[in-house]
């Protein structure tokens, strides 16, 4: 192996992990005051709305419409593998059809 | 979903398996996804073992992929750690909010459990809290179970070329939003949760316009969360 690709995959590697340690590290030299865990409390509906806007009102109706049939599986049955079934099944039909 | 001091959080291999046994559909996305990146890396001019290195100790999609495209001699070693540290800011953000559910176990697993974190392994382990789960390990079982699928595609997609070319024909590129989705819809707690939500799509909308990378995941996230803060307080 190069040593130009070695330390390039390590710096990568102590990035990655640098970024997934430190929220965490940072969040326990903090006192968990009650605003604080409010924030924290808020954190995972934010930022799954963050990666889920973009994808499914931007990208086109076939994953508008596929978004919806996952909102409707989840709703009606609660079930995770079914909703997530439902979205790849809708997505991959709409695809081939609305093109 | 305040942790109260007589909840204890356990960490045990029963929680890791019911992780990875949720994780299974999320695992033929992976799959695929990492097939088609050894299937690049290998065009890209890498071997065999720094893919596999690569895939193995940096375990992060979309930095892994961005690489490929700057991996061009002399390598640019600098821009590529710096862009990888900058796609995965978004999980200081994410690992802040394992913290409450984190503090009450040792270094070793907390620290060793966030390795396997990805944005998938995370959002399932954060739903699986919400909804009254107790066992740590669940996230790490998640990660891991995604970590084995990536590896060995990384590996087959190399030798073989990738299984599908093209996941997005199949569909497959959309296992991820939908499982987003799903899990956003099950954490729907109450009306407050429309002022978090609606900025943090307007803040995520306005940045993947304008902004280049994952910034928008990071950007929404913090205003989202910040704007559900403090509409909390003022609240009470």
């Amino acid at each position: 192996m190069r040593i130009d690709s070695l330390v390039t995959i390590i710096g990568m590697a102590l990035a990655t992990y640098l970024a997934r340690a430190s929220g965490l590290w940072l969040m326990g030299r903090m006192s968990l005051t009650p605003q604080v865990e409010r924030w924290l409390r808020h954190i995972p509906g934010a930022i799954l709305v963050a990666i889920v806007a973009p994808a499914t009102l931007t990208s086109g109706p076939a994953e508008a419409l596929a978004t919806l049939a996952v909102i409707i599986t989840i709703a009606r049955t609660g079930n995770l593998f079914l909703a997530m079934t439902a979205g790849v099944g809708a997505v991959w039909a709409l695809r081939n059809f609305l093109r | 979903m305040k942790i109260q001091p007589h909840e204890k959080i356990n960490f045990t291999a029963s929680g890791a398996i019911k992780g990875a046994r949720q994780s299974l559909p999320l695992v033929f996305g992976v799959f695929s996804n990492g097939a088609v990146f050894g299937m690049l890396a290998r065009q890209a001019g890498l071997s065999l073992g720094e893919a596999s290195l690569m895939s193995g100790l940096v375990y992060a999609g979309a930095s892994q992929f961005m690489a490929l495209g700057l991996w061009i001699a002399p390598l640019p070693v600098i821009t590529i750690v710096l862009t990888t540290l900058v796609v995965n800011l978004r999980h200081i953000l994410m690992g802040a909010a394992l913290r409450p559910w984190f503090s009450g176990l040792s270094p070793l697993k907390s620290y060793g459990a966030v390795f396997f974190m990805g944005d998938e392994s995370w959002a399932m382990a954060m739903r699986e809290f919400a909804a009254g789960g107790r066992n740590g390990a669940f996230m790490l079982g998640s990660g891991v179970a995604q970590f084995i699928a990536w590896l060995s595609s990384t590996v087959m997609g190399y030798a073989l070329g990738a299984v599908i070319e093209d996941p997005a024909r199949w569909g497959l590129d959309f296992i991820f939003i939908a499982t987003f989705t799903a899990l956003l819809v099950g954490m729907w707690k109450s009306k407050s949760d429309l002022l978090s939500w609606g900025v943090a799509a307007t803040v995520a909308l306005a940045a993947a316009h304008w902004l280049p990378g994952k910034w928008y995941i990071l950007l929404g996230g913090i205003a989202g969360s910040l704007a559900g803060a403090f509409g909390d307080n003022h609240a009470d």
